[in-house]
């Protein structure tokens, strides 16, 4: 008997006479915040992560202040001018290494945690350029904020890859001291707009 | 392999070691507090945290009492969205296929982003037989590996090494793997870890093959999920060709909706964060992004035996949060190493047991490493009754002993009771015998008990273990029915 049909054959011998019926009780939902957007700039900046807030105007301005000199790499369509900014054309990782930061927007903002979730489309582009450079600037639309991890669930897509962002990096591993930066991004910028 | 630490003694010798030890009982008191502090903060801020205990462990507790169908469903939607779907009875077959995909690659090497799965079935080792290394990529698991250690605690695996430990260990030992540790490092957190990410991001840039597990696994979609916070397992997730994930087969949920309890509940009581810094999902190959050849293997390994235990069951719901480590007494003061095993703490006590049996003496001396006091359940995130299980568990040791020739000596004492009460003579001619032992013993005492009775201190042969550490009252001279006979129950 392969493998596959032995473990199935012993889950089902296990649950034998077992009921499948089981009463899930809805999860809980948090109860009116009130204003979403102011939560979830301060619930990013707990994170420590950086938060700036502007008009839909501004956002050009605001980009290239925050990144200043560095090599920069976008995703294919971004829809933000970025000045010397590099679109993405598949570079290897150790190419990416070269890159110091990476602007790309995002899919939902969650203002309960304080989280961002990127979806990897066009303009967030795929999942290793928000990755190895070691600044990434990441623009929200209030719009997208939503209140909680449900709303977030039932807005995703499943089958696109996701990545769910609360601030930059960390690690406690040492003596429990709380570092920020270890492999992944060690800034976060959040442009919020709007 | 079963995941227990080779050769490790049963739990109270263990234990012995690890209270003599008093830098890791600082460290360790250290650490549990201060989780289990962050932990109660954010919890507190959730209004309805019962409520949502409540739906996590309906949503678990579902998906395991119908494993077969989801296990179904999970393959199929994993190979509609093209990836490889395999299946190990145990750790052998498991680590057998990892060793296959990996070598079929021509790689010499894996990275690793941390997963007790693997630890459990033993992977490094059995890679490293076979001419394959293994990097794990944590920072705490990089700590244990260099150092040639035992992790400790599941989400803090170094709890036991202070700074100094760590700079020393990575002074000597990054240059024997790769990228050494600057000449200029000091014992600060932030150095250190910087020194980590250098040393890792080296292999990162180049690893063709990388293995993780998952937190949790959505049937209806084929969403493997990877909960972190160092980007360790972005990097592992998101850059090799070739990503190998193996995923115990209780990790499955029904749907992709099922995840919200979860992923509300596991950060909150694992780090005591709002939310951890990354969360990924994918759902096999996504063209253009991330590993081109994806690989589920689905890991029994003792899982079914546990299915089959109708009060154990439960403890498969286990989403791995840590929170009753960190509220135990009894892991409190002796660490992760005494249990011998890659799960500590209340829910290794439950679950190694359950696994594997309680044949080995080391497997049997588990449900026995608790008070009983009930805080490990309190915490839980998906509400699994630990002291219940512990009990029942004890209650197997015991059975695995019936038949022994030579019984224990609790058995006897059991046996010895039993004739005892069912007979009134006996028990009158019994209690005459112990108040006469109580006066002998009281004699001899030197112990007091608050409130000024007579206590025995350590008594000799079996009884020594019971008495070491604790204060045996000494017998009443008098028993109640000889007071009552005499007293004509208090009117003489
Ligand atoms: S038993 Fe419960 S508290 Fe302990 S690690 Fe598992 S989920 Fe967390």
């Amino acid at each position: 008997m392969s493998a596959r049909d032995h473990i199935l054959r012993r889950v089902r011998t296990a649950l034998d006479g077992v009921s499948p019926a089981v009463e899930v009780p809805p999860a809980p939902r948090a109860p009116d915040r009130g204003d979403l957007v102011a939560l979830f700039v301060e619930r990013v900046e707990d994170y420590r992560a950086v938060v700036t807030r502007c008009a839909a105007d501004e956002v050009e301005q605001v980009v290239r202040d925050v990144v200043g000199a560095a090599r920069v790499v976008v995703p294919p369509s971004l829809g933000i001018a970025v000045d010397d900014a590099v679109g993405d054309e598949g570079f290897t990782a150790t190419e990416l290494d070269g890159f110091a930061a990476v602007v790309t927007r995002a899919r939902v903002g969650i203002a309960e945690t304080g989280t961002i979730v990127l979806d990897h489309t066009p303009d967030q582009g795929r999942r290793a350029i928000t990755l190895v450079p070691d600044l990434h600037v990441c623009v929200v639309d209030a719009s997208q904020v939503v209140a909680d991890v449900p709303d977030a669930i039932a807005l995703l897509d499943p089958a696109r890859p996701l990545t769910w962002i609360s601030g930059p990096s960390a690690t406690s591993d040492i003596e429990l001291d709380r570092v920020e930066g270890v492999h992944g991004p060690r800034t976060l910028h959040v442009v919020l707009v709007g | 392999m079963s995941g227990a630490f080779v050769g490790m003694p049963a739990f109270p010798t263990a234990a012995r070691a690890a209270l003599g030890d008093t830098q890791l009982r600082r460290n360790l008191a250290h650490a549990t507090r201060t989780i289990r502090d962050k932990r109660a903060k954010v919890v507190a801020e959730v209004e309805d945290w019962e409520e949502l205990r409540l739906a996590g462990a309906g949503v678990k507790e579902a998906a395991l009492r119908d494993l077969a169908t989801h296990l179904e469903t999970l393959e199929a939607s994993l190979v509609g969205a093209g990836a490889t779907v395999h299946w190990a009875r145990d750790a052998a077959e498991a680590c057998a296929i990892v060793a296959e995909v990996t070598k079929a690659h021509g790689a010499d090497e894996v990275v690793k982003v941390k997963s007790m799965a693997t630890a459990e079935i033993g992977l490094n080792e059995a890679l490293e037989a076979e001419g394959i290394a293994a990097w794990e990529t944590d920072l705490a698991e990089l700590i244990v590996q260099l150092g040639d250690d035992l992790p400790s605690h599941i989400l803090v695996p170094a709890i036991h090494r202070n700074r100094a430990e760590i700079r020393e260990v990575f002074r000597r030992r990054m240059g024997d793997v790769g990228r050494p540790a600057p000449d200029d490092l000091t014992d600060e957190p932030a150095v250190l870890a910087g020194a980590a990410r250098e040393h890792l991001r080296e292999k990162f840039l180049r690893a063709k093959v990388a293995i993780s597990g998952a937190n949790f696994a959505v049937a209806d979609t084929g969403t493997l999920v990877v909960v972190e916070s160092e980007g360790n397992g972005r990097m592992c997730l998101t850059l090799p060709e070739v990503l190998i994930s193996v995923v115990g087969i209780e990790k499955v949920v029904a749907t992709w909706a099922d995840l919200d309890p979860l992923l509300r509940l596991l950060p909150r009581s694992s780090t005591g964060e709002r939310m951890n810094p990354y969360t990924s999902t994918w759902s096999g190959v996504t063209p253009g992004d991330g590993p081109q050849e994806v690989h589920v293997v689905l890991l029994d390994n003792g899982r079914t035996r546990a299915l089959a235990d109708d009060v154990g069951r439960q403890a498969l719901r286990c989403i791995r949060c840590s929170a009753c480590l960190n509220v135990c007494p009894v892991y409190e003061r002796v660490g992760g190493h005494a249990y011998g095993s890659v799960y500590p703490g209340p829910i290794g006590a439950i679950l190694n047991p359950l696994l594997h049996g309680v044949s080995d003496e080391q497997t049997a001396s588990l449900p026995y490493a608790s008070s009983l006091c009930g805080a490990c359940f309190e915490v839980c995130p998906v509400r699994i009754d630990i002291p219940s299980v512990l009990v029942d568990q004890r209650a197997a040791v015991v059975d695995s002993h019936r038949g022994d020739r030579v019984p224990k000596p609790e058995a006897l004492a059991m046996r010895a009771a039993a004739w005892t009460f069912s007979d009134s003579r006996r028990l009158a001619w019994a209690e005459r015998a112990s108040g006469l032992a109580g006066r002998v013993i009281s004699r001899l005492s030197r112990t007091t008990l608050p409130g000024g009775r007579a206590a025995a201190g350590r008594l000799p042969g079996p009884a020594a273990g019971w008495t070491g550490a604790r204060d045996l009252p000494v017998p009443p001279e008098e028993s109640f029915r000889e007071w009552w006979a005499r007293t004509d129950g208090g009117r003489k």
